[in-house]
């Protein structure tokens, strides 16, 4: 097929209202290239959350951004995010998944190194010459690494700003997500790790995609939610609650809508009321309502999500054009009951995950655009138009994903500074 | 799930007559095919009223659904929905249905109780659909009680998986 230029790939007519995304996006080899090197390359990445290497000696193993990486507590309780190939000659150091040590050795040559990185042992190192440095071949940090709020980030780009700058705007939800229990949060044992044969960016906008709610998830809304009891005319009647979907600057943004029935909400009514009384003691009344009264999916650029209404925390990295690894957790309260934890794992699993009565019905869709993507030469472009010349989109409209793809344009061309990414420039500044 | 937790659970009736192997392998085999033939109304007949659908995650497999997060924990309540949705028109993700064949072999018993058994089996499912193929691979330990017309359910239903992740396979959709 004739290459089209980088400059194509997006139709952005505020004028008109028309947004248009080439499907070449989603299928190109080359595309990928640049976005390893122009995204994630240089974005902060989500890697773990420190309640996973809880305790001095902790590790977890896993691909953050494409490179394995090792996360650990040290004997003094920082932690740290290593990559996982041995300074000597590149093996694996770590194979586990996780666990707990006192020193990590790389079976090949038998170096070791404790958790803080530090080389300890080297078989015969007395064959090295004094110009051999031991204190140099300790474990390669990532050039990057900052802390929020327990939300452990790792950067490839050693210049990048700082995580707090770069998160902006969405630092406010992202508190919201992490405040909701009126407690600490963990991540829950049990990690969802699954793919899907899909563009990576096609999940982004599934993510916040208010719009195909009730045609994809017509069996969560129409019979399952009946079958437990519960009416479904908040979510699905005509006069369905709507909320808004929101560009937060900086390729970040977020789908809000306020507070609906959910199979926790009906379930766990008490416990939720308790929390919300202790989150207006904590906060006051005007914050605890921002936290407790609404739900949102807040995208965290270029591949986090965070959905409140089940407390998840997903990320996904793309493989190929056309696969992607998705891994999915649970953050919940620390020190909730363990009823209340069971009823928020209920209501969970009841939606989210691939064995959830929603989530594979979303990797059905995506799959099918992907496949339907065959078609690009003769129908070369998807629409996310909706809701664009609206004064305040909802969440049902798209704007959004626009959001996402102005950043993403941005950076694909190596456009690092601030990037408009909101429909009106004006309304940008209020917002932003 | 714990045996003294099944204990507290009241019985469906007593385990009269006493329960063999081929009795459970002529149980685990007509369960099958009845998912292979997606007759999933007959099959939600073999869950007990008490009954729960569990798939730990697979980075947790002898973990507890009540304290870790698990791919599948049906209830009753919501292995019935499973299956109504499955048998509806908007569960996209099995539409079409996927073809299923179900290999279950190496049938043990664990633990038998005067009013449940404990059995073990293991699975390999072929599941087919858009043209990919997938294998699920892993064991079945069951707690298995008799019903009220004599014959064998589901107190609980546990598949375990032996994969790593759900990769390429992505959802599960039908019933393992
Ligand atoms: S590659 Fe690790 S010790 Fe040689
Ligand atoms: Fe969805």
């Amino acid at each position: 097929m004739e290459k089209i230029e980088l400059k194509e790939f997006i139709i952005d007519d505020r004028g008109n209202g028309i947004f248009r995304i080439n499907r070449q996006a989603f299928t190109d080899p080359e595309i990928l290239d640049v976005e390893r090197r122009e995204i994630f390359d240089r974005t902060w990445l989500y890697a773990a959350h420190v309640s996973e290497v809880a305790k001095p000696g902790a590790f977890v193993t896993r691909r953050v951004g494409g490179r394995p990486v090792i996360v650990t507590c040290d004997a003094s309780g920082k932690p740290h995010v290593f990559l996982n190939s041995c300074p000597h000659r590149g093996n694996l150091v770590c194979l586990e998944k996780s666990g707990s040590a006192r020193a990590l050795t790389c079976f090949y040559h038998a170096w070791s190194f404790d958790l803080s990185g530090k080389l300890l042992g080297v078989p015969d190192a007395e064959a090295y010459t004094p110009a051999f440095k031991r204190e140099e071949m300790g474990l390669k940090s990532v050039p990057r690494m900052e802390n929020y709020r327990g939300m452990i980030f790792i950067s490839y780009d050693a210049g990048i700003e700082s995580l707090e700058s770069y998160l902006g705007n969405a630092r406010e939800y992202l508190d919201y997500m992490i405040d909701f229990g009126g407690d600490e949060v963990e991540i829950v044992q049990g990690a969802q790790a699954y793919s899907m044969k899909a563009n990576w960016k096609l999940l982004v906008e599934n993510s916040m995609d208010g719009y195909h709610a009730l045609s994809t998830h017509h069996r969560y809304f129409h019979q399952y939610l009946p079958d437990i009891g519960m009416d479904p005319a908040a979510w699905a009647g005509a006069n369905r609650t709507m909320g808004r979907g929101v560009s937060l600057g900086g390729g970040h943004a977020m789908v809000e809508s306020p507070q609906r029935p959910t199979p926790l909400t009906s379930s766990a009514k008490v416990e939720l009321d308790a929390i919300r009384a202790r989150l207006v003691e904590k906060h006051g009344p005007d914050r605890a309502h921002r936290i407790a009264d609404y739900t949102r999916n807040l995208f965290i650029f270029p591949n986090l999500i965070l959905i409140s209404l089940w407390h998840t925390v997903r990320t996904f990295y793309p493989l190929r054009p056309d696969y992607m690894e998705v891994d999915a957790w649970a953050l919940f309260p620390k020190n909730d009951s363990q009823q209340l934890r069971q009823k928020r794992m209920d209501n969970f699993l009841s939606f989210l995950g691939p064995g959830g009565f929603a989530t594979p019905d979303d990797v059905s869709g995506l799959e099918g655009c992907q496949r339907g993507f065959a078609t690009m030469r003769e129908l070369p472009w998807s629409d996310i138009s909706r809701g664009m010349g609206r004064e305040e989109p909802s969440s049902q409209d798209e704007l959004q994903m626009r959001a996402f793809w102005r950043r993403w344009d941005a950076l694909m061309h190596g456009r690092r500074g601030p990037s408009d990414c909101a429909d009106r420039p004006e309304r940008r500044l209020a917002a932003e | 799930m714990a045996t003294q937790d099944l204990a507290r659970v009241a019985p469906v009736r007593s385990l009269d007559p006493a329960v063999t192997r081929a009795e459970i392998e002529e149980f685990l085999i007509h369960e099958a095919a009845l998912l292979d033939e997606w007759k999933l109304d007959e099959w939600l007949a073999l869950v007990a009223e008490d009954g729960r659908y569990l798939i730990p995650s697979l980075d947790t497999p002898d973990s507890d659904h009540r304290t870790a997060l698990f791919l599948i924990s049906d209830d009753r309540r919501n292995v019935a929905s499973r299956v109504k949705q499955l048998l509806g028109r908007t569960s996209w993700a099995e539409t079409p249905h996927s073809r299923t064949r179900r290999l279950v072999t190496n049938v043990r018993i664990l633990e038998q109780a005067e009013d449940w058994v404990k059995v073990t089996a293991n699975f390999a499912v072929w599941r087919f659909q858009h043209e990919a193929t997938d294998c699920y691979v892993g064991r079945y330990i069951h707690v298995l009680v008799r019903g009220p017309s004599s014959g064998l359910m589901f107190r609980e239903r546990r598949a375990v998986l032996d994969l790593e992740t759900l990769r390429p396979h992505g959802k599960l959709s039908f019933i393992l």
